[in-house]
């Protein structure tokens, strides 16, 4: 549908767009009117005569620009709409409906993935591990529940603007984290949803280019994707951070990922605000994307980052990560304090990475037979192949170092 | 749109003379903001559920349950008939309901024909 528009406008975004604004439709009407004898006569019908209005009205703007520029007083700086927001935008207005709170988070998911991605409800159900029936279902019930509960077809107003912009973008992150942590569903459907959660991040960007954490989130996702060809070997092992072969990364995608940062950064200085928790996870991912070779990498930065993101966010998570730092800029012995901190608290029972990174960190401390046991603990516990096999192999090394030689 | 407030709480959980008195008046002022804002239609707090009678007619037979017809530690202890223009609307009119803060509301859409 999309190539036939683009075919017949020559305008690839105003295709995208129009396709999309035909399902926004289909959206409200269908659960009202039932679904047409051929829908996909009925979408693209619909689209084309969308984009048809949009060249027309496109044509007569650009006339009543040049009048508006030299009659009018520069009010209204951000070109608000009626709904006072500020954002006159479908397929905004449909970002915020697929991802309303009151949605179920897996709904949101699949609907912001079938209606602004166009994915098809098989492809979904793939990318989730779910049979299609059942993905169909759940759309479906989703968008009975749109129309039956009156969730309304809008951007929010003002005062809930910065709640919905989260529930946005956690859609949109979770998107992403499924193409990226290789949790299920074949390589291919996950790159796919990498790339589609950051295309919607980008043209969210484009639709809110004052809100700093969806700038940051944009630079998040590009940050991370720069260094996906590196993250997994031949054998589809992890590669660490450490191990990656940095002439790999993705330049591109990290000089848009920080110039995306910087914006960022530049729009919570000018509102005196203090960062959002995904400016601050990108500000720690450029540090890594931006360093030359692992050994230049700022980690007091990187320290002080998940200090900050650990006020925004108390997440045992967090703090394990900032150990990691914290014992790359002031040495194992300063992180082991932090893990030691950690398990004394009893936070994170049976998440192997925290015996892991202890295990690591003893190592470091050249505490091999320790080092070992921690390795064994952490073994027992890991969920993937990839990462048994991993703690395999630093457990063989540490036992083999703990014997006197 | 129409939406039924089913207002539930644990009827276990006993209220302070404070508390009580708080809650009764709060929720006076309530409704009455709500009516005035030609939000709230009708409403009543409702009987505890030692009071219900649970209803079923099986083969033609009537058969009675003393109490409610579902054994949650949550009971409907009231309900309010509101008419928003939206989800978004009746949430923030749910929101401010005082049994919210430590019951829960339900939001029901009235059925569409």
């Amino acid at each position: 549908m999309v190539a036939t528009l683009i075919r017949m406008t020559g305008d690839w975004d105003l295709a995208e767009e129009c396709a999309q604004d035909a399902f926004a439709l289909a959206l409200e009407r269908w659960p009202r009117d039932g679904v047409p004898r051929r829908p996909g006569a009925w979408l693209t019908t619909v689209s084309r005569n969308r984009a048809l209005d949009r060249l027309r009205r496109t044509a007569a703007e650009a006339v009543k620009l040049k009048e508006a520029a030299v009659l009018a007083p520069p009010a209204d700086p951000d070109g608000a709409g009626g709904d006072g927001s500020g954002i006159p935008d479908d397929r905004l207005r449909l970002i915020f409906t697929c991802c309303h709170p009151a949605l179920r988070l897996d709904a949101r998911v699949a609907l912001t993935l079938r209606s602004l991605a166009g994915l098809s409800t098989a492809e979904i159900g793939r990318a989730f591990l779910v049979p299609e029936a059942t993905m169909a279902k759940r759309l479906v019930r989703a968008k009975h529940k749109i129309r039956n509960a009156g969730i309304p077809y809008r951007v929010p107003p003002a005062h809930l603007l910065p709640e919905r912009t989260a529930s946005v973008l956690a859609v949109l992150y979770l998107l992403f984290n499924e193409g990226y942590a290789a949790s299920a569903g074949t390589d291919l459907v996950r790159q796919n949803l990498c790339a589609e959660a950051i295309r919607l991040a980008l043209v969210l960007t484009r639709l809110m280019p004052g809100d700093p954490e969806v700038l940051g989130l944009a630079g998040l996702m590009l940050l991370h994707d720069a260094r996906r060809a590196t993250r997994v070997d031949q054998a589809g092992d992890l590669v660490t951070l450490e191990d990656q072969d940095r002439s790999r990364w993705d330049r591109r995608e990290v000089a848009e990922g920080v110039s995306l940062l910087q914006a960022a950064q530049r729009g919570t200085a000018l509102r005196g605000e203090r960062p959002g928790a995904y400016q601050i996870q990108a500000a720690i991912a450029a540090c890594h994307a931006t360093a030359a070779e692992a050994a230049a990498t700022d980690w007091a930065q990187i320290a002080q980052l998940y200090q900050r993101l650990r006020e925004l966010v108390p997440s045992a998570v967090v703090e394990l990560n900032r150990a990691v730092a914290v014992a790359m800029a002031d040495g194992p012995a300063a992180g082991l304090e932090i893990v030691a901190a950690l398990e004394a608290s009893g936070a994170l029972p049976g998440y192997h990475l925290l015996p892991a990174t202890r295990a690591d960190l003893l190592r470091r401390l050249g505490r091999a037979a320790e080092a070992a046991a921690s390795y064994r603990q952490a073994l027992e516990l890991a969920a993937t192949d990839a990462e048994r096999r991993y703690l395999s192999e630093r457990l063989t090394a540490s036992v083999r170092d703990a014997q006197p030689s | 749109m129409k939406y039924m407030l089913l207002v539930c709480f644990d009827e276990s959980v006993e209220l302070s003379q404070e508390e009580g008195a708080d809650m009764e008046s709060s929720g006076m002022a309530w409704a009455t903001e709500m009516a005035g804002r030609g939000i709230r239609l009708d409403g009543s707090r409702l009987s505890p559920v030692s009071d219900a009678t649970t209803v079923r007619v099986r083969g033609g037979e009537v058969l009675l349950g003393d109490g409610p017809f579902a054994e949650t530690k949550e009971q409907i202890a009231g309900f309010d008939v509101i008419e928003c223009a939206d989800l978004d609307e009746a949430i923030e009119v749910a929101s401010k309901h005082p049994v919210a803060r430590f019951g829960a509301v339900e939001l029901r859409p009235f059925w569409l024909d």
